[in-house]
């Protein structure tokens, strides 16, 4: 395959449970070694539209192509080139980490040996190895979603879908998984990634497409959304609540902005990038103003969606942002 | 962390051979590893056996045949296709718990044949009924039972009735994929296999029952398979029921391998 050829190609993919449009036309494109986020609150479609693409759900309408290979007319093409990680880790927990792996190998008809030693390969590269022989009944959250995502890949997957791979997990773990899906991508791999973090569509995806209500309601860099997402705030909560004067002064001369002041003497001003923030932690520090809390929040996902479903190109009518 | 884990090339090589058969063979090994680590999985079929003897020789055994040594020659093959028809049950359970817990997502999503999954945990429901018939023929020959017919037709009679097993298992392949949950599956699974289990030659001779009931117990596929099993340990025919036995077998597959494999492409 080229590299300018899309891996996965998606267009008018509908799918209704009953009464309720869990897909309503959604059009995706992810290009060969890239990763595509797909964000959006629960219920937006996002999982409905990683099964359909991994052939476990059938659409009713539209078409989609995964490795070249139509998901309607050759699912069994299409699952010989995918790697799933589904929401839930779906390893078997009465089976230890070597043994998920090893059965795993056997579908996918390497010999015994073979399989095994891919097994041990995957688990040694997801530092898993220690826990190799113990029950996956017995790993934290973390390690088993590690091992997950070591399962979708013994076949080498040339797309991987991960539905919100890091949902649940502590920021340590989820900083672990995002590292291996960074290292996939760095070997050619491209994936599809759901999730419900703002930030992680930023660390790991080249593009991203916001779902709701089963509708792909915008699509673009983060950088792009961002900048329709609105501002950051920049936060600011001296130590001493008798320094605050000055920090609304230092907040007003950097950013030319009247800055707010909540209930904890906390000052926020509107902020476009991160560069301000070492001329305000200069400035602070020169008058010798203490800190208990400086820093740039991004705008949340309910924000994110604010803006982008308030925006012209948007559907007019969204319930459950939450 | 080496790279070379992760990276994509070279494609894994295909098994030469049937790898549907070697597909359905890994996943009943899986199953069987399951039952390792869960002894108590077999609980069920391990006490069955005992209880229902126990229950059935020396409660109604006087009454019924007026010795309760007599009467243990009589039960052992209705008791043992009795529990056996119980023991089939535990596959819907099983394949209902895998699904919910989301398992089986992962093997649709993988390059495997689609009825690998239930194959596999056909042939591992094996182990489930040969303890079962193991310790129900050592528990009967522990209270004086013994076979007239030599160990040949006594191994022949298990594995007929073993045969039979894993043909009824698929209607409960099937009620396990089709209805929502494990505890639905146990509730249709009893409905179905009292009346089969109880209105047969199991417990007592057809000619004692009532004109009506005798209708439903000669044409009852258990009882088949129970004279069957009968005459190859004590006497008797064995062609006729053996016949009508392989054919229910036979019809069995026909109509629930299809139903079960169609459940398990529709269940979402």
């Amino acid at each position: 395959m080229t590299t300018d050829s899309p891996v996965i190609e998606a267009t008018g993919l509908g799918l209704s449970y009953g009464t309720t449009r869990a897909l309503d036309g959604v059009d995706l494109t992810v290009p060969a070694g890239t990763v595509l986020g797909v964000l959006g609150p629960n219920g937006a479609g996002k999982t409905t539209a990683v099964r359909v693409l991994s052939t476990l759900l059938r659409p009713d309408t539209g078409t989609a192509r995964v490795a070249g290979h139509d998901i309607r007319t050759d699912p069994q093409a299409v699952r010989r080139a995918i790697g799933l990680t589904g929401q839930y880790a779906s390893v078997d927990e009465d089976l230890t980490g070597t043994q998920n792996l090893t059965m795993i190998g056997r579908l996918l008809g390497l010999p015994r040996a073979a399989a095994r030693a891919r097994a041990a390969d995957l688990l040694a590269g997801f530092s898993l190895t220690d826990a190799a022989d113990r029950s996956a009944g017995t790993y934290s959250g973390g390690m088993r979603r590690r091992l997950d995502l070591a399962a979708s890949l013994v076949g080498r997957p040339q797309v991987l879908f991960l539905d919100e791979p890091t949902t649940g997990l502590d920021p340590r773990s989820r900083t672990e998984v995002w590292d291996v899906v960074r290292r996939l991508v760095d070997e050619g791999t491209s994936v599809l990634l759901t999730t419900q973090y703002l930030e992680e569509a930023d660390e790991l995806a080249d593009d991203i497409v916001v779902f709701d209500a089963g509708r792909v309601v915008a699509h673009g860099t983060s950088d792009e959304l961002k900048h329709r997402a609105g501002a950051q705030t920049l936060a600011v909560r001296p130590r001493e609540r008798s320094d605050l004067p000055v920090v609304l002064q230092v907040l007003e001369q950097v950013t030319g902005a009247a800055p707010a002041v909540d209930g904890q003497g906390t000052a926020s001003v509107p902020v476009r990038g991160e560069a301000v923030l070492g001329t305000v932690l200069d400035l602070l520090t020169t008058r010798g103003v203490g800190l208990s809390e400086l820093g740039v929040r991004l705008p949340s996902l309910d924000e994110v969606f604010f803006a982008l479903t308030g925006s012209p190109t948007a559907v007019p009518e969204k319930e459950a942002v939450a | 962390m080496t790279t070379a884990v992760l990276t994509p090339p070279p494609a894994v090589p295909t098994t030469p051979t049937l790898p549907a058969v070697q597909q359905a063979l890994t996943l009943a090994w899986r199953n069987v590893v399951k039952i390792r680590k869960q002894p108590e999985a077999l609980m069920d079929v391990s006490l069955q056996p005992i209880i229902f003897t126990v229950l059935f020789v020396f409660v109604f055994g006087g009454a019924i045949a007026g010795d309760w040594r007599d009467y243990l020659t009589y039960l052992v093959p209705g008791i043992l296709v009795q529990t056996l028809m119980f023991a089939t049950q535990g596959i819907g359970v099983a394949l209902n718990n895998d699904i919910a817990k989301g398992v089986f997502d992962r093997f649709r999503s993988l390059p495997i044949a689609r009825s690998a999954p239930l194959v596999g945990a056909v042939l591992s429901d094996v182990v489930r009924y040969v303890t079962s018939m193991t310790v129900l023929l050592a528990f009967a020959v522990a209270l004086g039972f013994r076979t007239t017919q030599g160990l040949p037709a006594a191994a022949l009679a298990v594995l007929v009735a073993l045969a039979f097993a894993m043909c009824l298992s698929w209607v409960f392949v099937w009620i396990g994929l089709t209805v929502r949950s494990a505890g639905a599956v146990q509730g249709v699974g009893f409905l179905a296999t009292f009346p089969l289990t109880f209105g047969s030659t199991a417990l007592v001779q057809a000619d004692t029952l009532p004109g009506w009931l005798q209708a439903f117990t000669r044409n009852n596929p258990v009882t088949h398979l129970i004279d069957t099993v009968r005459g190859l340990l004590l006497g008797g025919p064995v062609a006729e029921p053996l016949a009508w036995t392989a054919g229910w077998a036979a019809l069995l597959l026909a109509v629930f391998v299809p139903l079960a494999m169609r459940a398990y492409r529709r269940r979402v």
